[in-house]
This record gives C-alpha cells, sequence and structure tokens, in this order.
C-alpha cells in the first residue's frame, strides 16, 4: 500500500493542532455572550460543522455530475467520501445545536424548519448509503447514486426556501428573518471564522484520506475478480 | 421514387414533426399502462384498500374528534397517499422490469424520456383515482366537509410532485437488491417539502382561511414540480441505460 504523501502527513499533524487551537480560541479568547451565556460557545463548533457538511453535499452533488458526464469512477469514489464525512459532519452539527438548544430554548429538538430540513438532509444522505448497498455491479452502484445526490442535493435549497416562508425561532445572524438577531463583537467574529477555516482543514484532511481507503477498496475488488472468479 | 410510395405516410410524418412522435410516444406507454390496468385492476385495488386500511388505522391511533379534524385531517390524508402512493410506483415500475416490458421499450425508437412521461402519466393517474375515491369515503366516515376546489387544488400539484419524483426513483430502485423497501428510504426525505407544503395549504383550505396565507406553500409546491419534472426526466435516461 503506497504511504501517504508528505502533503497528507502533514495535514494530519496541522489539522490535530489547528483543533486544539479552535478549541483553545472558543474557551478563552471569545467573550462570554451577554444574553445565552457560556453555552453560546458551542455555536462556533456549530456553526463551523453545519458549513463544512453542507459544503461538503455540495460538492458530492457536483462531482455526481461530474460522474455522470465523463463515466470515470475515480468521481464515484470522491462522491462516496464527500458523501460520508459530510454525513458525520453535519450529525455533529446537529448534536451540538441540540446542546445548544436546551438550556436556550428548553427543549432538545423541535420541529421547527430549520432542525427539520437539517433531519431531512442526514436521511436523504443515509439513504444514499443504503441505496449503495443494495446494489453489486460498480458501473450502475456509481450512476445511481450520482443520480440520487443531484435530485437528494436539489431538495437542499428547496427546504432552504422553506425557511423563508415559515416563521423560525432559529437565530438568524446574517439576512434579515423574524429569528432572534445575536449581536456579535469583532472577537466572536474572528473565532467564527478562524474554527470555520479549521474545520475545512479537518474535513479536507479526513476527506483525503477516505478517499485513498475507497481507491484501496477499489483495488481490492479488481484483485478478487481476478483471482476468486 | 417508387421506394418513396412505400413508405408508410404516417411514419413520414413522425420523422419529420419530432415533437408529434414524442407526444405519440407518450400517450402509447401512458395508454397502456390504463389498459392494462383495466382489464386486471389490480394495481388500483391494492392502493385502494391499502388507503381505506390505513385511514382506518388512524381512527385508532389519533383522537380524530370534531374539533381536530379540521387540522388533522390534511395530515392523515396525505399520510395515507404517501404510502398508498408508493405501492403503486413500486407494482407499476416492477411489473415493467419483470414481465420484460422496459426491455421491449429501451428497444423501441422512442425518446427515453417519452418512456418517462409516459410512465409518470399513468402512475399520476392511478394515484389521482385513488385519491378521488379516498376523499368522498374520507369525509362520510368522519363527517367533514371536504369538497373543497382549493384541497382539490393541492392534492393535484402535490400528487404530481411526488409522482414525478416517484417515478424516477423507483425506476431505479427496482434494479435493486432490496427493491421494494427501498423505494420509500429513497423517496420520502426527497418528496417531504411536498408533503409539508401541501399538509400545511390543504389544512389552511379545510379551515377556510384566506388564500394569501397559502399562497407561499402554493409557490413552493409549484416550483417543487417544475423543477422536479425538469431533473427528472433529464435523468432518466442514466437510470434506464444499460
Amino acid at each position: 500500500m503506497p504511504s501517504q504523501p508528505r502533503v497528507l502527513q502533514v495535514l494530519n499533524i496541522l489539522s490535530a493542532c489547528l483543533l486544539l487551537v479552535a478549541f483553545g480560541m472558543v474557551l478563552f479568547y471569545a467573550p462570554i455572550e451577554r444574553v445565552m451565556g457560556a453555552v453560546q460557545k458551542v455555536f462556533y463548533f456549530h456553526v463551523a460543522t453545519a458549513w463544512v457538511g453542507m459544503l461538503g453535499f455540495i460538492a458530492a452533488a457536483m462531482t455526481g455530475i461530474a460522474y455522470l458526464r465523463t463515466q470515470n469512477p475515480k468521481w464515484d469514489i470522491v462522491e462516496v467520501a464527500a458523501v460520508e464525512i459530510s454525513l458525520v459532519f453535519f450529525f455533529i452539527a446537529i448534536v451540538l445545536g441540540s446542546i445548544w438548544a436546551r438550556p436556550a430554548w428548553g427543549t432538545w429538538w423541535t420541529w421547527e424548519p430549520r432542525l427539520t430540513t437539517a433531519a431531512i438532509l442526514e436521511m436523504i444522505y443515509v439513504a444514499y448509503l443504503l441505496l449503495r448497498q443494495g446494489i453489486e455491479e460498480p458501473d450502475r452502484r456509481a450512476r445511481f447514486s450520482a443520480i440520487y445526490t443531484l435530485v437528494g442535493g436539489l431538495s437542499i435549497p428547496v427546504t432552504f426556501l422553506s425557511i423563508r416562508l415559515f416563521r423560525t425561532i432559529h437565530p438568524v445572524i446574517f439576512g434579515s428573518g423574524l429569528g432572534e438577531k445575536m449581536s456579535m463583537t469583532t472577537p466572536m467574529y474572528v473565532t467564527m471564522f478562524s474554527n470555520i477555516a479549521v474545520f475545512s482543514i479537518i474535513f479536507s484532511t479526513l476527506f483525503w484520506h477516505r478517499i485513498r481507503l475507497g481507491r484501496l477498496a477499489e483495488k481490492v475488488e479488481q484483485l478478487k475478480l481476478k483471482f476468486m472468479p | 421514387m417508387a421506394r418513396l410510395q412505400n413508405i408508410d405516410r404516417r411514419q413520414l410524418s413522425i420523422v419529420h414533426r419530432p415533437l408529434a412522435g414524442f407526444l405519440k410516444a407518450v400517450a402509447a406507454i401512458a395508454w397502456k399502462d390504463l389498459v392494462a390496468e383495466l382489464h386486471s385492476r389490480e394495481l388500483i385495488s391494492a392502493m385502494l384498500v391499502f388507503a381505506l386500511l390505513v385511514i382506518l388505522i388512524f381512527n385508532f391511533a389519533l383522537e380524530l374528534d370534531v374539533k381536530a379534524r379540521a387540522t388533522i385531517s390534511s395530515g392523515v390524508l396525505w399520510v395515507t397517499f404517501a404510502f398508498a402512493g408508493t405501492l403503486g410506483l413500486n407494482r407499476s415500475m416492477a411489473v415493467e422490469k419483470d414481465r420484460g416490458c422496459l426491455d421491449g421499450l429501451l428497444l423501441a425508437p422512442v425518446d427515453r424520456a417519452a418512456i418517462y412521461f409516459g410512465k409518470m402519466i399513468s402512475n399520476l393517474a392511478f394515484m389521482l383515482i385513488v385519491e378521488a375515491i379516498v376523499l368522498p369515503v374520507y369525509s362520510v366516515l368522519y363527517n367533514t366537509k371536504l369538497f373543497n376546489p382549493g384541497l382539490v387544488g393541492v392534492i393535484l400539484l402535490g400528487s404530481i410532485g411526488y409522482v414525478v419524483v416517484g417515478t424516477l426513483l423507483s425506476a431505479m430502485a427496482i434494479q435493486t437488491r432490496t427493491r421494494d423497501i427501498l423505494l420509500p428510504i429513497l423517496l420520502f426525505p426527497v418528496v417531504l417539502p411536498i408533503i409539508v407544503a401541501a399538509v400545511k395549504a390543504s389544512s389552511g383550505f379545510l379551515q377556510g382561511l384566506e388564500m394569501a396565507e397559502m399562497m407561499p406553500q402554493i409557490r413552493l409546491l409549484v416550483f417543487y414540480d417544475v423543477i422536479f419534472i425538469a431533473v427528472s426526466f433529464m435523468l432518466f435516461d442514466y437510470v434506464v441505460e444499460e
């Protein structure tokens, strides 16, 4: 098995260090928010993981299109990696959101639009994995997966639209809405954006590892076909 | 010149007017399904019985007293339609695949999109027929007035969206190992915006609210329908190619 490229080894260490830095920033650098208190700090990781997860899902849809156009199996490997990693990141975002919600809203979960659409999104990509499980031939599996990322991914903007249509109690930072606005000071903005950057790097590292794993699995499949007919 | 006379004039007209050929193919496929259903009546009877049983179960599952009915009816109806619709979609595609009809259709010189639209129209017809029967039965059983043109419009829009995505996904699902179980798993998350908007709009109409209140939901339904008709018929090619 080819050893990890230099860049990846560096990324491994960088990701681990940056994660610690991000923790440090959130705990010590960012001020305590006036209204919500210390629990608000969960928000930095929540936004970072949610944002990165969302980008990962969009990347999955784009690699789906790339596969359908080129029929090149490497896009399929990238697509699975994107979906799997994003699934975990987005789930972390949902759990962190629940942790924030309990003291802030008094409940772990509420069926307001944004959370509901987050749950739907998770279900779509879990369904994606189940779809892949049910197909043996690699070519058909890749094709159907690509189609489902497109169809599932297109419901993302539709569900975002539903946030505008229905009333929401989810805090809104950018843009107008009926939600409560959080006032943010500069250190908070700095913390938020650096967290997003850190989690993007962590995502890229895990993504790269998953792609390597996918390539290795493909090699194993080919060897199996050669020696075990 | 002599050779030209042997060609059937109708075939020539299809070659020179592709849209007419396309529509003819769509109509032929939809008609085939409807006529087959007329003879056997297996799809609609299964969907109908299932829908009525679901309504029966809801009678015991939910407290459908007079006050709750206006708000809950739309939810009960849409859950019923969603589950019965899954049945119909599954059977409709499975029959095509198992009897080799799908292969035959793919060999025919028709646009793949025509196959998609034909199946979509017949699936929509089955779903609408079942809904048309379930609505009066529900209103009789629960003494609720359901003869509301707004409600009918919402059910139409919602069914279109449901069937549009359902036809594409059922074509995928029947080619997998897990077949029947997979379609609801694939379909429901994607079609949830329709259910959400349709239930809200339906209950709005049943409660007699102002049209303006339901407009956002209706707009969402139309938007969803338009987008997914476009996406689905473009992707159908990739689903059925060998």
